[in-house]
């Protein structure tokens, strides 16, 4: 300490603070939550270890009695995982984002010559390369089980592709759910009670043919089923094909799942860019 | 006005209003360039949000501020640029080590990377945490923490620095340590403004307090004066037995005349008193064979200051003016 009375702490004739460039500014932080990311691998248990278990709990304790006829279930289910893990970088985001101002970090960086979008963008940047560890994680599981990209390179990839989108679009309702909410307990209580349900009121992880009507009807228009089924498509999985009659987001899984990611982040981005600079402005 | 004479730090009728909740009220001040300005006040009184406005962080309702000769609402870039901010809970990323969050706040402002690593480095070796630099900072001690905390509002040199209650939570120790790095800091020519607690902390750095109740101005002025409005120092004794409470009153009445004697607590306050008079106390409690428990001189507390400046207690100003 007493260097610090004898000398001086700063040297002025230093280059002065001009800004970074946006790019460096977003670099910096995405790395900042990759720091996060290593420093506690733990923090990767939700896109990891938990579809894992997923895959196992649904495949040799339910898949017995989950008749999907004909078809080998453990393949058919993956998509399905896949789709709700993209779902819950929602959950990644808003509990990140949440963290980062009930700390006061998203105050300290605002008070630093950034863009305040490079927060946001670094964050969503962050939850899809999450997210996208968990995707990873369960292909190759998806290998040990049986499951093969069996339409080709290119469907392959648009199926990652789709993953990706509505990642994106999930990533605006992480946004404003971590923006609204006044706690972790509170963002967590909230996920756990919409986004968990929803992907499971889909074809993830049954067929919705044997549904009742009213619940099939909502099933098969769920985003989630979209996508499902657009991987199922695009990745040759046995058992993809739907009934004829079932509705056009079913029958168009594609444009379907674009649809749906652009509605969601034009509906909800505005709501959720609200919501940050409300809480984050006083 | 000269450019060189312009106050670093200037506040004009600052107003936040929170609904109907006016949490500053008609602020105003300026603070030359190198000095240290103190704002002090209980908890509520609106430091924080003074520090907010002035930080860019809260737009005020009404009023305007400059920091560093940049409006705080017409061009935030400009004064974010200019100035660090410590806030009141240490705001650095826990799982990244010291050196790290050094250079996140670094790459942040813009510098060149090879000015980031050095500077990470030297503020690092000049704040006692070389050892500690590549240690996350969950692992650090409370003081060390303030101290990363205070560097990495200093990695890009700002010409002004806020710190918002920087020693709340110190040990005593950790206290000192860090006033001696805001001195460092001042000769090297940075404008302080620091909110506190705690009068000797603004005795201690401050050279103009201002003194906030309400969010209002109530008092402003060198620590000196602030202190000779709120009484000078007072003796303290605490007998140890019951018995001897009396004698003990009697022969302090001999040296410093007008005393206060609480029986209860076996508790005798003389006023003012210097070392001296302490020394010479402590000299004939020895000869009667009076035993004591503690003898010491007792400072000006914040609450003093109200009372002298307000007429009663921080505590009761805020229970009796809380809004509707």
């Amino acid at each position: 300490m007493s260097a610090v009375t004898q000398t001086a702490v700063l040297d002025r004739t230093a280059p002065r603070p001009t800004g970074a460039g946006q790019v460096r500014q977003i670099l910096t932080l995405v790395r900042r939550n990759l720091t996060h990311i290593k420093r506690q691998p733990e923090m990767l248990t939700d896109v990891t270890i938990q579809p894992v278990m997923f895959v196992l709990l649904f495949a040799y304790v339910f898949g017995g009695s989950i008749n999907v006829p004909g078809v080998d279930y453990k393949p058919w289910l993956l998509p399905g995982i896949m789709a709700q893990t993209i779902a819950f970088s929602a959950f990644i985001v808003a509990i990140g984002l949440n963290t980062d101002i009930g700390k006061g970090m998203v105050d300290r960086l605002r008070s630093l010559p950034i863009r305040r979008s490079s927060i946001l963008v670094s964050r969503s940047i962050a939850a899809l390369i999450h997210s996208s560890i968990g995707v990873a994680v369960m292909s190759v599981t998806g290998l040990f089980i049986g499951w093969r990209v069996g339409e080709g390179v290119l469907r392959g990839l648009l199926g990652y592709g789709l993953l990706l989108l509505f990642g994106f679009a999930m990533i605006w309702v992480g946004i404003l759910v971590g923006s609204a909410m006044r706690s972790v307990e509170a963002v967590n209580g909230l996920m756990f009670t919409t986004i968990f349900p929803i992907t499971f009121l889909s074809n993830a992880f049954a067929r919705t043919d044997v549904m009742p009507s009213w619940l099939r009807t909502m099933a098969e228009w769920n985003p989630i089923s979209a996508l499902t089924q657009a991987l199922r498509d695009n990745w040759g999985v046995a058992g993809a094909a739907v009934r004829a009659d079932a509705p056009w987001p079913l029958q168009n899984p594609e444009l379907a799942t674009i649809i749906w990611s652009l509605a969601i982040t034009a509906l909800i981005a505005p709501l959720a860019l609200r919501a940050f600079n409300n809480r984050t402005t006083d | 006005m000269s450019a060189q004479e312009a106050p670093v730090i200037e506040a004009v009728g600052l107003v936040k209003r929170f609904g109907d909740f006016t949490a500053v009220d008609d602020v105003s001040f300026e603070v030359p360039k190198g000095s240290v300005f103190g704002l002090l006040g209980p908890n509520g009184a609106g430091k924080t949000t003074i520090v907010r406005m002035m930080t860019t962080l809260a737009i005020p309702t009404r009023g305007s501020a400059r920091v560093a000769g940049h409006d705080v609402v017409t061009e935030p870039e400009a004064v974010r640029a200019s100035m660090g901010l410590t806030a009141q809970s240490a705001t650095v990323d826990d799982l990244l080590t010291g050196r790290e969050n050094l250079r996140l706040i670094g790459d942040l402002y813009g510098l060149p990377r090879k000015v980031v690593r050095s500077r990470a480095d030297e503020l690092l070796e000049r704040f006692s945490l070389d050892e500690s630099g590549d240690k996350v900072v969950k692992d650090y001690s409370g003081g060390m923490r303030r101290r990363i905390d205070l560097a990495v509002s200093l990695i890009a040199a700002p010409a002004v620095l806020f710190l918002d209650e920087p020693t709340t939570g110190l040990d005593p120790r950790s206290r000192v340590e860090l006033w001696d790095v805001l001195r460092g800091l001042v000769r090297d020519g940075t404008t302080l403004l620091l909110t506190t607690q705690y009068l000797d902390e603004a005795d201690q750095l401050a050279d103009t307090i201002v003194v906030i109740d309400h969010g209002r101005i109530i008092a402003q002025g060198t620590p000196l004066e602030l202190k000779d409005q709120s009484g000078a120092a007072s003796l303290v004794v605490t007998v140890s037995r019951h018995d001897q409470v009396q004698q003990a009153a009697a022969l302090l009445r001999g040296v410093v005349g007008d005393i206060h004697v609480d029986a209860d607590a076996r508790k005798l306050t003389a006023p003012a008193g210097d070392v001296a008079a302490l020394a010479s106390i402590a000299g004939r409690l020895d000869e009667a064979g009076i035993d004591v428990d503690d003898l010491g001189m007792q400072r000006p507390s914040l609450d003093d200051v109200f009372l002298a400046l307000t007429g009663h207690k921080a505590e009761e100003t805020t229970n009796e003016e809380v809004p509707a």
